[in-house]
């Protein structure tokens, strides 16, 4: 474990910290109407090829809430993130143990189409990763291969998903221009309006933010704000500050092992656990 | 919100099959490699057989003549051809080897970036002019020049064949020793030029050995090359069926035998059974070579990573 | 010290001594043939078919013929081989499965032409009974040509960003939507490229077609694709060791070699011209 930064230490420094209180008042407002249970996550345990890297893992999400999933890097929260639309399944000799429910359904359940998953379980990526098509094509993309052949309704959902993700202003007069023309920060709000547009109930958002400068960042934070009305959001982040402003929950992942799940709030002024507060406070990691 | 909504967007039955289809035809696709592989290995084998009816397999693998069409009697040994494709073969790899392992260092080597891109394609450009191509200018090239430089009658014999065939092994040999010295991590060339080495003895000392098992899998890939090789040393060997003599006599080599007589003989006739076991002799030898090369290669693949 | 750099210099011209031999013998060949064929080759040559025992006259149905024979290799070994890439860089798992295919093309790459010819015979002429042939040949050469278009076209695929099917699989893509909308259009031209050297290298093969179709002369061109045929290359063959009279037809010979070559290396070149365009497209 890397020894501490010469950064100003978060818990002493008092900006941060009324900061923060400001960003968890909000979110107790938020959080209460989000009560309906949406995934749970029972023993799970996730294996490549010998080696166990998710350890019996238990959670409960709730509908309409964002989940933040911090920890070290290389512990784990990715593959974790990818296990809820399966994305690990691409990857060779990996093996699954335990359940994770999706609205009382098992998603390792052989009745399960995995492909039916993903379109339920939306995701964006690290590094945003348009396709070489156009910005309309490629958010057109999802409702192309669902069988979509409605032109209209494909114009208004592409626009309808590029405001949602809040871009739509900046593309609207290149819309048939390659994506890849676009900033950083644009391709991945584009990346996150092409998994709206098949309308998800659960959005994954793998450190969505960890390539773009801070005021990308901040827009994309805005956006998970706006998003959570409408979807269940998990996201990774490595960046704990991040994760103190965007989630109501958070869950502290440690080599592989799931230390401590609990109201953001929670986790970052009173963990209940030694490990967790050395780690929110910069001490490791 | 139904409990089991996260299914409400069922995609249609037919796509789960139509995919599993496709999987499926894909499948196959790649098994008619495997196929084709057996294929050729059993259809050789099952069309040789016959042959050992009338012929003894001692006397096949260990004769000193071929003289299928003899009147008095047929006979059928296989070793002046064996011997003639081993002295070919043998003397094109004595060239070729040198030639493109010197070659090979240079362009990873010495060789600027600039040069290297443009030397690469036209090494590969060898690699493209067709055999029969080579085997033609063998009779109007290199057999005059042969006959002038050795003073005999005639330049159609086993060192214009090797000549040959080392133009045409070597662009093989060159670039998978090219491949393998390039793939030599540069912290191994940094480590000898920082305890003062020069380049050369960086070269030859560090490089050439720790990308050993790349090069000699390209000299084994060359070899093979250079033993199924066929229309030049048809054109070029001067192809009498006896024991060859020397190398600056005549030869014919297992292709070149199957290449003549394939096109004279009666099908299903003993001499025809005859010229398959040649091809299944010549199969399996060049599988031999392809297989310890394909290990080699492997092994030093892993050793890189 | 000074002796080392002595020795460094040395060794290096040697190294470059090499080099110069390789490009010494790619000269000579394409000096010689340029040099003494370009006088044979004109129009007539080129359109005309060999008349009087072949002394005179021209190529054409070579020309006809290795082009056929093209095309029936290319119909056969393209789609196959770009079916059996996508199936073992997309589909494929690890396992005795894929080992036994990979191991398979890379043998099948080293198996000798003339016995590609063997094959040929016994498979498509003695069992499948589609007679000697530009069918038969074109089959044999597209036999022999798989492994290269496999290879070349797994290369493509291995190109396209992970992240492309990531993406797409994310959305609920099927496999075969991923790869149909999201990994084909961009590996496509690639494959293409390494196709078309795999194919140049069989319009230039003589061993495999000489027992399966290739005729030893044809007045007319083929009618239909049961018909034997003319071949360059074994035009060449012939031209330079079975006609009776061989110092006569040399210039006919060289002629042949020079549009041989020239066929093969165009093919060679637009390939070489679309992978360095395609690099351009992707670095842009």
């Amino acid at each position: 474990m890397s020894p501490v930064t010469a950064e100003p230490h978060p818990k002493n420094n008092r900006k941060f910290n009324k900061k923060m209180r400001l960003v968890m008042k909000e979110q107790d407002k938020g959080k209460k109407k989000g009560s309906l249970l949406k995934i749970k996550v029972e023993h799970f345990n996730f294996f490549y090829d010998t080696t166990r890297a998710l350890k019996d893992i238990e959670m409960q999400i709730y509908a309409n809430t964002v989940v933040g999933i911090i920890g070290p890097s290389g512990c784990g929260k990715s593959t974790f993130l990818r296990c809820f639309n399966r994305m690990n399944d691409i990857i060779r000799n990996v093996r699954y143990q335990g359940e994770i429910y999706i609205d009382d359904r098992n998603i390792f359940d052989k009745s399960v189409d995995v492909v039916d998953l993903r379109r339920n379980v939306g995701m964006v990526f690290q590094k945003s990763n348009p396709f070489p098509k156009s910005i309309f094509e490629n958010v057109a993309y999802g409702l192309k291969i669902n069988g979509v052949r409605d032109k209209d309704f494909i114009t208004q959902k592409v626009e309808k998903s590029l405001k949602d993700a809040v871009i739509w202003d900046e593309v609207k007069d290149r819309l048939h221009k390659s994506a890849f023309a676009l900033s950083g920060g644009q391709q991945q709000r584009l990346c996150i309006a092409r998994a709206l547009a098949i309308e998800p109930e659960v959005l994954l958002l793998d450190e969505p933010a960890s390539a773009l400068d801070p005021i990308a960042t901040s827009k994309i934070e805005e956006l998970i704000h706006e998003l959570k009305k409408k979807y269940t959001i998990i996201i990774v982040t490595h960046n704990m500050q991040q994760a103190a402003r965007v989630s109501d929950y958070t869950a502290f992942i440690m080599l592989g092992e799931l230390i401590e799940y609990e109201e953001t709030n929670k986790i970052f002024t009173n963990p209940s656990k030694k490990i967790t507060e050395d780690y929110v406070t910069g001490r490791f990691g | 919100m139904s409990s089991q909504s996260f299914c409400k967007k069922k995609r249609m039955l037919s796509s789960a099959i139509e995919d599993r289809i496709i999987h499926g035809v894909f499948l196959v696709c790649g098994l008619v490699t495997v196929i084709v592989l057996f294929g050729i290995f059993g259809l050789l084998f099952f069309t040789s057989f016959p042959a050992f009816e009338e012929i003894h397999v001692t006397e096949f693998l260990t004769g000193f003549d071929w003289n299928p069409t003899s009147y008095v009697k047929e006979v059928y040994g296989i070793v002046p051809m064996l011997v003639s494709t081993f002295m070919v073969t043998l003397g094109s790899l004595l060239i070729a080897i040198p030639i493109g392992i010197g070659t090979a260092a240079y362009l990873s080597d010495v060789a600027s970036p600039r040069v290297r891109e443009i030397l690469k394609p036209v090494v590969e450009m060898l690699a493209a002019v067709p055999s029969v191509v080579i085997g033609f200018l063998g009779i109007v090239l290199v057999g005059p020049a042969i006959a002038k430089f050795f003073n005999i009658s005639n330049g159609l014999n086993a060192v214009n064949g090797s000549i040959l065939l080392a133009v045409m092994a070597l662009p093989t040999i060159v670039s998978i020793s090219e491949d393998a010295l390039s793939s030599v991590p540069a912290s191994y060339e940094q480590a000898s030029l920082a305890l003062g080495a020069t380049r050369w003895q960086t070269v030859i000392r560090v490089k050439l050995p720790a990308a050993l098992s790349g090069v000699i899998a390209a000299c084994m890939l060359g070899m093979g090359r250079a033993i199924g090789e066929t229309m030049t040393v048809l054109m070029a060997t001067g192809c009498a069926p006896a024991m060859p003599k020397s190398f600056l006599g005549p030869v014919r080599t297992l292709t070149s035998s199957i290449a003549i007589e394939l096109g004279e003989v009666a099908y299903n006739t003993t001499h025809y059974y005859a010229l398959f076991a040649l091809g299944l002799v010549l199969f399996v030898i060049t599988f031999i070579i392809n297989m310890i090369s394909d290990i080699i290669l492997h092994r030093y693949e892993k050793v890189s990573r | 010290m000074k002796k080392n750099k002595i020795q460094e210099i040395l060794g290096f011209n040697i190294l470059r001594l090499c080099t110069g031999f390789v490009l010494l013998f790619l000269i000579i060949i394409f000096w010689d043939i340029a040099t003494k064929g370009i006088g044979s080759v004109n129009w007539e040559f080129l359109t005309a078919a060999p008349s009087k025992g072949m002394t005179e006259g021209g190529i054409f149905p070579a020309i006809v013929g290795t082009f056929l024979v093209t095309v029936i290799t290319a119909v056969l070994a393209i789609p196959l081989g770009m079916a059996c890439a996508i199936y073992l860089n997309e589909y494929a798992k690890d396992g005795t499965l894929i080992r036994l295919i990979r191991m398979s093309i890379r043998n099948l790459s080293g198996v000798p032409s003339i016995v590609y010819g063997l094959f040929g015979v016994v498979l498509f002429v003695q069992l499948i009974k589609i007679d000697t042939s530009i069918l038969a040949a074109g089959l044999t050469l597209g036999l022999m040509t798989l492994p290269w278009t496999i290879t070349a076209s797994e290369e493509a695929l291995k190109s396209v960003p992970k992240s492309y099917r990531e993406g797409s699989l994310a959305l609920g893509a099927t496999k075969w939507q991923t790869i149909r909308t999201n990994v084909l259009p961009y590996s496509i031209p690639g494959m293409l490229t390494g196709t078309i050297l795999g194919l140049a290298r069989a319009a230039g093969e003589t061993a495999p077609i000489l027992f399966t179709g290739a005729a030893f002369f044809l007045p007319f061109l083929p009618k239909s694709l049961s018909d034997q045929f003319m071949a360059l290359p074994y035009h060449l063959y012939i031209m330079s060791t079975q006609h009776h009279d061989i110092a006569r037809v040399r210039p006919l010979a060289y002629g042949t070699a020079l549009v041989l070559v020239s066929l093969v290396f165009c093919m060679n070149f637009i390939a070489i011209v679309l992978r360095y365009k395609l690099r351009k497209v992707r670095l842009e």
